[in-house]
């Protein structure tokens, strides 16, 4: 009896080697996700990405991922029930997992967690996010442009930095146009809710609002603005075929390079913490087809892509006049500095609107 | 005179879903069931709604599938609380996570795809009537659906004698039983009808308040629906009172925002959640505490043999 016993369990050791062995073969990498993969927008690029991961090195990775992800306690049980599967390379995307990530980071210091948008970082936390603020300001020229009422609308999903940065980008970059143009601001407070996207567009053009932007997820504000014959920009992903006479053009997140690079340093061995915080220039997201526009406003979009990528324009370059009517004080030299635009909580000049909490 | 036609037009749009919705599972409730998986039973007739628009062109055939959809989601929810008399209320949460899931599943090859969406009356002639004409006029079907729905569910349960069985139902279910009435069959009917309703409303959001197929898209709008109920008192009339509320808070906060008002978003966006409270409180302390809602409801029934 007891010979069988150790017989058993002896089997049972081998088996569960084994497996433990071939699991070894591949390292295997996880993400959590906000919305659905389907969402079209945040969760859709990020899912794309790690598609092309998986296209890449699949032959060394094994990919997971949990979707609907909600902020919040449930998070953490997500990332940890993602550690316990065995998965080293942790991807969390959201701003809202920030803290539970960390937390769970804290847990696990051998396994490594990269959290996208985030500024809270541990030996084993990374955290990257994009200079979305970039495209916002080509958006903000293109608007102010093509805009005949000299109103913008802009859907805001939460008052955070990483939006109202976009905000004043795209209003600074309107005023060298239009001094005169005015934005009207209405915050959605979700990042993803359909129907609500289509009433604040709706809300907007009934207040005379004739080019739209958007800082939530879904198409439908594109769908509104096509269904109402004005101008509109894609949030996150290609929307064209939401307003094929719509689109003015829409910021990509490409977030497959990133995720390539970061993989590969872990299969190296040579993965460390860090901050990565791109732009154009070192391709975090890029800016789709120029459409619906005439040449000259094309031209005008494309001169200022480049010269962002040459670092010869900065979007937020000194002096920067705040809605006190008082200048913003300069920490970057020539341009407000990273910090400043990371932790950004204050509207620029011409605004004519209150941020939320302040 | 336009903006206020806008804004009425958007308000009504935003409300149709909810009266839907709520209406059925009013007649649900009354019949002595709580059905919490109102959101699963929605984001599935959204997915099915949309996958029948797209295969056939038709909204109409697209309605007809979110029904069918939402039917059959609330036969799963009969048999487990009603067939085996499983808890309700744990039922009707794992039915709405069971919806969201399969919803996922059903709808994946379809997001993206595109439909032509519900038409929009034009009558020559009333439609064209300054300010009521595209309100009363103009609506896509869904609307004017929705209001004879509730008027038709009021005529049932206070002026027919089968309304008045299946409130009895959701009162006593033992008098019920024992004055000889199917007391399980009434509630089967009675949640298969919240669930038709459920998949209608989940098939108005794809079909015509934006016309694409997400998942996820019904964003909490069963949970409101749930709540309108208990804000009604589980009386029709003020469902559509509770609906057309909140539709008007929300369409109007974000108005408000438009016009910078220099009310905290966050504040406006709670606005409609905050009326219901309040309007909740006002209403329990108006009829000096005592509770209106069915007095089985959410009880389980097995008939003794």
């Amino acid at each position: 009896m007891r010979k069988s016993f150790l017989a058993l369990a002896t089997g049972l050791l081998l088996a569960g080697s084994v497996s433990a062995a071939s699991a070894a073969d591949k390292l295997k990498v996880g993400f959590i996700y906000l919305g659905p993969i389907g969402d079209l927008g945040w969760t859709y690029q990020h899912d794309l990405a790690r598609q092309a991961l998986v296209k890449e090195l699949g032959d060394q990775i094994e990919t997971t991922y949990l979707e609907n992800v909600p902020e919040g306690p449930d998070a953490e049980r997500s990332i940890e029930q993602l550690v316990r599967a065995g998965n080293k390379l942790i991807f969390t995307t959201s701003f809202g997992y920030m803290d539970p990530t960390l937390k769970v980071a804290k847990k696990y210091p051998n396994v490594h967690f990269e959290h996208a948008t985030g500024y809270k970082r541990n030996p084993n936390m990374s955290t990257y996010s994009a200079k979305w603020w970039q495209g916002r300001y080509i958006q903000g020229l293109i608007a102010a442009k093509m805009s005949k009422s000299g109103v913008l609308g802009y859907i805001g999903s939460f008052p955070i930095p990483e939006v109202v940065s976009g905000i004043n980008a795209t209003m600074l970059a309107a005023q060298t146009i239009n001094p005169n143009i005015k934005v009207k601001i209405i915050w959605a407070n979700t990042w993803f809710d359909p129907g609500k996207e289509a009433d604040a567009a709706k809300a907007l053009i009934d207040q005379g609002a004739d080019v739209i932007m958007q800082h939530t997820d879904s198409p439908a504000a594109m769908q509104i603005a096509s269904e109402r014959g004005k101008l509109a920009f894609g949030q996150d992903s290609e929307m064209i075929k939401f307003g094929p006479k719509t689109q003015l053009t829409s910021i990509l997140d490409t977030w497959g390079p990133y995720y390539i690079e970061r993989v590969k340093a872990e299969l190296a061995g040579t993965w460390k913490s860090q901050d990565s915080w791109g732009g154009l220039d070192s391709h975090m997201f890029a800016m789709a087809p120029y459409t619906n526009m005439p040449d000259d406003v094309k031209k005008l979009a494309e001169d200022a892509q480049a010269a962002i990528i040459a670092g010869k324009l900065h979007p937020f370059k000194c002096p920067i006049i705040g809605q006190d009517g008082k200048p913003v004080e300069c920490k970057g030299g020539d341009h407000l500095d990273d910090g400043q635009i990371l932790g950004m909580n204050f509207y620029v000049k011409g605004i004519d609107d209150k941020l939320p909490g302040k | 005179m336009e903006l206020i036609e806008a804004i009425v037009l958007a308000v009504l749009a935003a409300s149709t879903p909810l009266l839907i919705a709520a209406t059925g599972e009013l007649v649900t409730e009354r019949s002595g069931v709580l059905n919490l998986g109102v959101e699963g039973m929605m984001i599935v007739g959204a997915a099915c709604g949309f996958a029948g628009a797209w295969l056939t062109g038709s909204v109409f055939v697209g309605a007809l599938f979110g029904i069918v959809a939402g039917t059959m989601m609330s036969l799963i929810f009969a048999l487990m609380t009603l067939g085996l008399a499983v808890n309700q209320v744990a039922t009707g949460l794992a039915l709405t996570i069971l919806g969201v899931g399969l919803s996922g599943l059903i709808g994946a090859g379809f997001v993206g795809e595109r439909i032509t969406p519900a038409v929009h009356l034009a009558i020559p002639g009333l439609t064209d009537i300054p300010l009521v004409g595209r309100v009363l006029f103009g609506e896509d079907g869904f609307v004017y659906v929705s209001i004879a729905l509730v008027i038709g569910v009021w005529w049932f349960l206070y002026r027919t004698r089968a309304g008045l069985i299946l409130r009895a139902c959701g009162d006593n279910h033992v008098s019920a039983h024992a004055l000889g009435y199917p007391v399980l069959r009434i509630r089967t009917f009675a949640v298969m009808f919240g669930g038709a309703c459920a998949g209608l409303a989940g098939a108005y959001l794809p079909l015509a308040y934006t016309p694409f197929f997400i998942p996820g898209m019904t964003a909490g709008r069963g949970w409101i629906a749930l709540a309108l109920v208990v804000f009604s008192s589980w009386r029709p009339g003020r469902l559509v009172i509770g609906a057309y509320l909140f539709g008007a808070v929300t369409i109007l906060q974000l108005h408000a925002q438009g016009w910078g008002i220099g009310i905290p978003s966050q504040f406006m966006s709670a606005l409609p959640y905050l009326a219901t409270v309040i309007v909740l409180v006002l209403l329990s302390r108006a009829r000096s505490g005592g509770s209106t809602a069915p007095a089985a409801l959410g009880t389980v029934f097995v008939p003794d043999r």
